[in-house]
């Protein structure tokens, strides 16, 4: 299979100072395995766009405590302490956007498109410093496409193609993350043969992406886990 | 006694919803809602991408990548379905969600909501509340009264950050349901046994009786 890679070979896809977009809705959808790589490889002033930064001490998480990230971009911070600390301390920029002009702005950097006018956030603090419009109902702030060197993304499956399906609200971001980066790897379970994975079963087609790692986690009760802690 | 308030407040919201309405419940008491819609076909849209939620699942059918807006394991309801983030913001930003029930930490006499961020304290997230608040066809606001310390909530004028100039069209309390009409705010029923003066004083926003009959329940 051509794009398959080797977990230990995809920290060298990763320069200091990329762009990382970073799929994943708290830990579901979340490529646990790269972010491991990522923590381990000595990267620096990595920026990750993601709606969340895990939780403390997992997933997104773990790059706070091994210091990989100069900035994070996304919706919702407050429940990671850990990023919270580092911001306070000056260590961390954060970026917050409204959840789903994160969504339509990575939509658009995958899309073609440079940005968009929307109706979320205006009159408020976030909309500081945006051009404003206004069209027949109402007032809009324009806000700039998000595109990333770099799209980590999670799947359920992919067949030997890399076309990708995604398990429940695990898709969330991965989608859209898959369509808006010079460089895409996509973390899975599992890769079976090209056809068995339906046409119209298909969320993202194989076009978007570049490299398709197998997750070293397993799930166990519901929940990812590390194999060596599950003997 | 606050568990018994915040279930009066989610009962009486359930009562405002109808038959085949699109339904998208934010974090707070507004999680307690789903146990009080009776009888009702509606359907829970969840921003992080799923329609058709349904209860918290028993624990040998819980997965974390079937979870809901509080990242919760929850389960789905016959005929759901699951979209990525940009369809699930499409969904809400776009009208298609009939109503929204929101938590929230201040709301003025014109129905200009601040649920978000408190001045002082570090701002480092906003999720889906401004979305929600730009989008959802009808917003309702799920709050106690006051504050744990008794600071008021329903305000003449924000003291905390807005999260849009979309106004609100009701708010549920423990002691009383208000809507608002081209930015003005209606008493219209009073859930407690408190009287129209000690409502008055732990309500600084000025507000109106309903010309319509003023229900005590």
């Amino acid at each position: 299979m051509k794009k398959l890679l080797k977990l230990e070979h995809f920290s060298e896809l990763i320069k200091d100072g990329d762009k990382l977009l970073v799929g994943g809705f708290g830990l579901s959808g979340t490529p646990l395995s790269l972010i491991d790589e990522i923590a381990t490889s000595g990267k620096k002033n990595l920026t990750v766009v993601s709606n969340n930064l895990g939780e403390k001490g997992k997933g997104l998480g773990k790059l706070l405590v091994s210091g990989n990230l100069k900035k994070a971009i996304g919706s919702y911070f407050t429940t990671n302490g850990d990023a919270v600390n580092a911001w306070s301390k000056g260590e961390l920029e954060i970026e917050l956007v409204p959840q789903g002009t994160l969504a339509e702005a990575i939509r658009c950097g995958g899309a073609g498109i440079g940005g968009f006018y929307t109706k979320t956030a205006v009159g408020t603090k976030l909309a500081e410093g945006k051009h404003k419009m206004t069209f027949d109902d109402g007032d809009y702030i324009l806000e700039k496409a998000i595109k990333g060197d770099v799209a980590l993304i999670k799947a359920l499956k992919a067949d030997t193609l890399g076309n990708l399906i995604y398990d429940q609200t695990g898709r969330n971001f991965n989608p859209v993350m898959a369509t808006a980066a010079k460089l895409v790897i996509a973390e899975v379970d599992e890769i079976v043969e090209a056809g068995e994975i339906k046409p119209e079963e298909i969320v993202t087609p194989h076009l978007f992406v570049d490299y398709v790692v197998v997750t070293k986690y397993v799930k166990e009760g519901g929940r990812y886990v590390e194999p060596a802690t599950t003997n | 006694m606050s568990q018994q308030q915040r279930i009066k407040i989610a009962r009486r919201i359930a009562e405002e919803f109808e038959d085949n309405q699109i339904i998208n419940l934010g974090v707070g008491i507004p999680t307690l809602i789903p146990d009080y819609i009776e009888g009702k076909d509606v359907y829970l849209h969840s921003e992080n991408g799923l329609l058709g939620m349904g209860p918290t699942p028993e624990e040998e059918f819980v997965n974390m990548d079937l979870i809901s807006a509080s990242k919760k394991p929850v389960s789905v309801e016959t005929g759901a379905s699951i979209f990525d983030s940009s369809d699930s913001f499409l969904m809400i930003r776009g009208g298609h969600v009939d109503v929204a029930v929101l938590g929230t930490l201040q709301v003025d006499e014109t129905g200009e909501v601040a649920n978000w961020a408190v001045p002082g304290q570090n701002i480092l997230g906003v999720g889906g509340a401004m979305d929600l608040v730009a989008g959802a066809k009808k917003i309702i606001i799920a709050t106690m009264h006051t504050s744990k310390d008794g600071t008021p909530k329903l305000l003449k004028k924000l003291t905390f950050p807005s999260s849009g100039v979309r106004k609100v069209d009701m708010i549920v309390t423990e002691h009383a349901v208000f809507e608002f009409k081209d930015e003005k705010m209606f008493l219209i029923e009073v859930l407690s046994d408190i009287t129209l003066e000690e409502l008055k004083e732990i309500t600084p926003a000025s507000y109106e009786l309903s010309t319509k009959k003023l229900i005590r329940v």
